[in-house]
């Protein structure tokens, strides 16, 4: 049975600060205009009890990732993950990044395409 | 096919451009003489590849269809907005003939030179300003309160300044076997990873974390660190030094510092006067005796011993000295006198800070106070790293104090992961410092006499060879003790982020005869300029960057019309300025600066960057203990008794408080409670934006669309208590104006306090007045006064004010 969806992105979201590399590489990757890309970053601020807070940041890849595909196929990384200032995204087969994410917590694997 | 027009040249970045003090390796595609892809350069140790939003914009930036081509003269009145082209010789020639007849008639000295933020730029400033004579080169904010400060505050007690250890100095960097991470991390009032400020790569705090390192993070608002933390300690803005004190006390008296430290590299056992509170020295001892040298009690003979700072040791050798304890000295003046140690001062001061009075002034629990510092001194090893909220407190220089005591006394200077002693790779000194041997200089001390503050401010007599802004600003009015009639502005966005007060900075304008803005675009602050000239991003300049490690070249990849690097502008001006000028070309003056490393600037390009070798003063460990770090090579600091002090000497000389210690800032609810009446919030401005470095990048569309607005941060309670509603636009206020804000509603704030982003003008107004690209609207520093400096002249209030706020009418909905 042919694979249909193969690669996605791992997110290690403990780790992401909410830098906007990743936004911002992908517009310049593919010259999108200002308001438009293939991931955006978003900004989670958890309330917990006892006036506790918690802040989190998560990119979205949006309906214009193309997961890179001009870049894999000349063996290079996408260029969000290229250039996250965390080095919290990772690309790859999907059962590997799956394996990863039995590592620790607080990951999400998106599969944009 | 395309491909193959498409050149790669690698280079460092240091601003224009990204707005940060730089450092990180980039890839620059240039295709057709245009910038079309900015890249990480995997190969880099210093970013490996990583790069951030605004470096990666920087097409847009280069690129951009505002950016100014050709130097400018001014037509209509200053803020009229009206401009005329030159070309490069009829500007130069107009600078050098108005600048002359400044120098001629009032003095070079009437000439202000003003830089802004750290980029490559003080050393070019200073070469143009010392070539005309003039020794005011001036960083334009309020009590001079960023980073210079600091770093002539660590220089006081340190002889050297320090920073944490991310493996920056290896280009093996974490895997480098001389390398230890530390186990514990406190980051004070830091935001480092949205912008990389202080010349260090914000994201290596990420790396650490990742590799184990526990954070203690000292912020009023919740920040990524702040998040998680293992401590995080949410202080009261202003009260900073009162928690370091805290710390000091908990470590000091649960036991937990590094006596042999204490007792080997810092002037503890050095003995107090009880009659004069100063310390005691030889010449009080005996009539010969030199007022340089101190004394110590040998617990053993029971006598007085002499520390020689010359030496750098005791008179005698096989003593004891005591490092608590009384003891009664005879002066030479046959009197008697009861003394006691450095340490025992130094702990008295530190036990009128326990836990439970500092959550009095921080508001942070005791609890909290005892167990962050308890874990911060168990660690080994910990660092500590700290933010610009440092110095922007007048009494920045105690609280520095106290922290680096912190460092010292829990035995982590310049250890692995500590807080490593920071050098200039090679030595290599593009800036000008007091004494400097360099190329760029003074021709004599005699012209360095009118600068302004030089006699007041002591740490800018020893450490930082700048004006006093504030100083500065208030004699643009009175015009005592002589009258400033130009100013040079270059990479100085008074009006729209480093100037406080900008509308009296406008009246300061428009008092000087000449003004010369060097900038990228048009700003609020051009529009004053009387000339107007177009300098290059960082793509667009050869240069180096050579602050702390590694030591880098900064290549140039492409031009932009008639745009010329700031360097570049300087050079030729200073030519015509000093007759003297010894330099043929910018790459020989390059050459001669970079003499220390035993490269020329060709070679350096050809490596791209640089590491000290093992056994140079800019490469770690433990320099103190190897003789590295003072120019007569013997072990110990390079101040005045040869160690650590505990106990400030220069302080004591300078009739300033010799021991760290809280002062409560000028104008919060305990210092003015009755202001508080009237202006109940607290007021923070700063908080950084991984969009924009202060002032920049509003003009930028893929930056722009991350932070479009002025943002102010309000906790859902005390909106609610004003009936504010998230996105809704209101006033901030206080008794020097007000300023227009979006609510973001948000508990990362508490609710006693707001915080308001600052650097706010917006490039798609009207440049001129009474628009001025709207800096009037929601520049944050029209609430924040000048001439609040501390009183060694050194750091302002500028985080912690008063407001209050209240929501736009309906009217004001509609016309806004
Ligand atoms: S994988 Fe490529 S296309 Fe998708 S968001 Fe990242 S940079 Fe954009
Ligand atoms: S680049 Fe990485 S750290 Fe930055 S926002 Fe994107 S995922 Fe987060
Ligand atoms: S802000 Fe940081 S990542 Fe961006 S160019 Fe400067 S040093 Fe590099």
């Amino acid at each position: 049975m042919a694979k249909k969806h193969e690669y996605g992105l791992l997110i290690d979201y403990e780790y992401c600060t909410g830098c906007y590399t990743c936004q911002i590489a992908c517009a310049q990757e593919y010259q999108w205009p200002a308001g438009m890309g293939g991931i955006r970053v978003n900004e989670i601020v958890q309330q917990l009890p006892n006036d506790k807070a918690y802040l989190t940041y998560l990119p979205f890849p949006t309906e214009l990732c193309v997961l890179c595909k001009p870049r894999t196929k000349k063996g290079l990384k996408p260029a969000c993950v290229t250039h996250c200032m965390s080095g919290c995204m990772t690309y790859g087969p999907i059962e590997e990044l799956a394996k990863e994410m039995t590592k620790k917590p607080r990951m999400v694997l998106w599969v944009p395409k | 096919m395309g491909k193959s027009r498409t050149k790669i040249v690698p280079t460092t970045t240091w601003s224009a451009g990204p707005g940060c003090h730089g450092g990180c390796g980039v890839l620059a595609h240039i295709r057709d003489g245009k910038l079309v892809k900015l890249e990480g350069d995997p190969s880099h140790p210093w970013n490996h590849g990583r790069l951030c939003a605004r470096a990666l914009s920087m097409t847009q930036y280069a690129n951009h269809p505002d950016r100014l081509h050709h130097p400018l003269k001014r037509v209509g009145e200053r803020g009229e907005g009206k401009w005329e082209r030159m070309s490069w010789e009829e500007a130069f020639d107009l600078i050098e003939r108005k600048m002359n007849n400044i120098r001629e008639t009032h003095g070079p000295e009437s000439m202000v030179f003003a830089a802004g933020t750290g980029r490559d730029i003080y050393p070019w400033i200073c070469m143009l300003a010392y070539a005309f004579d003039s020794p005011n080169v001036m960083f334009a904010l309020t009590g001079n309160a960023c980073y210079g400060p600091r770093l002539a505050a660590v220089d006081t007690v340190q002889g050297d300044y320090s920073v944490f250890d991310a493996g920056q100095w290896w280009p093996d960097r974490y895997d480098d076997p001389r390398y230890e991470k530390p186990e514990c991390m406190i980051i004070w009032g830091y935001n480092i990873h949205a912008t990389c400020p202080d010349n260090l790569f914000g994201h290596w705090i990420i790396d650490l974390m990742k590799k184990g390192t526990k954070i203690i993070c000292i912020d009023p608002r919740l920040s990524f660190f702040a998040s998680r933390a293992k401590h995080w300690l949410q202080l009261r803005p202003g009260t900073d030094s009162a928690l370091a004190m805290g710390f000091l006390n908990v470590i000091i008296n649960e036991d937990l510092y590094d006596h042999e430290f204490l007792e080997r590299w810092t002037n503890g056992a050095h003995l107090v006067r009880k009659d004069t509170g100063k310390l005691l020295r030889e010449s009080d001892v005996s009539v010969e005796g030199s007022s340089a040298n101190y004394v110590v009690w040998d617990s053993k003979r029971e006598k007085a011993v002499i520390w020689d700072t010359t030496a750098v040791a005791c008179e005698s050798q096989d003593i004891s000295p005591m490092i608590s304890g009384q003891c009664k000295i005879w002066l030479a003046d046959g009197k008697e006198t009861e003394c006691h140690t450095v340490w025992d001062a130094f702990k008295d001061e530190a036990d009128k800070y326990p836990p439970d009075e500092v959550e009095k002034i921080t508001g942070v629990p005791a609890d909290d106070i005892v167990r962050a510092a308890g874990f911060y001194a168990r660690s080994k090893p910990a660092s500590i790293h700290w933010g610009v909220a440092v110095d922007m407190t007048p009494a920045l220089t105690p609280l520095v104090q106290a922290i680096s005591c912190l460092w010292a006394l829990t035995g982590n200077l310049d250890v692995p992961g500590g807080n490593v002693t920071a050098r200039l790779a090679f030595d290599v000194a593009p800036y000008a410092l007091p004494g400097s041997k360099g190329a760029i200089r003074l021709r004599s001390e005699e012209l360095d006499k009118p600068r302004i503050g030089k006699d007041q401010c002591m740490p800018l007599n020893k450490f930082y060879w700048r004006s006093q802004t504030d100083m500065v600003f208030e004699q643009i009015f009175t015009g005592k003790p002589y009258p400033i009639k130009g100013l040079w502005l270059q990479t100085a966005g008074i009006m729209q982020g480093l100037g406080m007060d900008p509308k009296k900075w406008r009246e300061a304008f428009k008092k000087l005869d000449f003004i010369v803005a060097v900038d990228v675009f048009h700003t609020p602050t051009t529009q004053y300029a009387d000339v107007v000239l177009p300098t290059g991003t960082f793509l667009e300049k050869d240069s180096f960057r050579s602050w702390w490690v590694p030591l880098q070249s900064i290549n140039k990849a492409m031009t932009t019309d008639e745009c010329l690097s700031d360097a570049e502008i300087n050079f030729e001006l200073a030519r015509r300025f000093d007759p003297e000028f010894k330099f043929e070309s910018l790459h020989d003056l390059f050459d001669d600066i970079l003499k220390p490393s035993g490269m020329s600037f060709k070679e350096l390009q050809k490596k791209g960057w640089a590491y000290p070798p093992e056994g140079s003063s800019s490469c770690p460990y433990l320099r103190h203990e190897k003789g590295l770090l003072r120019p007569d090579k013997k072990p110990g600091f390079r101040t005045p008794t040869g160690l650590f002090e505990l106990w400030a000497t220069l302080r004591e000389e300078w009739d300033l408080e010799p021991l760290p210690h809280h002062e409560e800032p000028p104008f919060t609810p305990v210092s003015r409670p009755d202001l508080a009446k009237e202006y109940p919030l607290i007021l923070s401005t700063g908080r950084r934006s991984p969009a924009f470095f202060h002032s920049e990048h509003r003009n930028i569309p893929w930056l722009r669309d991350i932070d479009p607005d002025p943002i102010v941060e309000i906790h859902p309670k005390t909106a609610k208590a004003h009936g504010i509603g998230h996105g809704e636009w209101i006033w901030i206020e206080n008794w020097m104006g007000r300023v227009k804000f979006k609510a973001k509603i948000t508990p990362v704030v508490p609710t006693w306090m707001i915080m308001a982003a600052h650097g706010w003008w917006f490039p798609e107004k009207e440049a001129a007045e009474p628009s001025l690209f709207g800096a009037f609207e929601s520049n944050i520093n029209l609430l924040i006064p000048m001439g609040h400096q501390g009183k060694d002249g050194m750091g302002a209030p500028i985080k912690h004010l008063m407001c209050r706020i209240y929501k736009y009418t309906p009217e004001e909905v509609t016309h806004g």
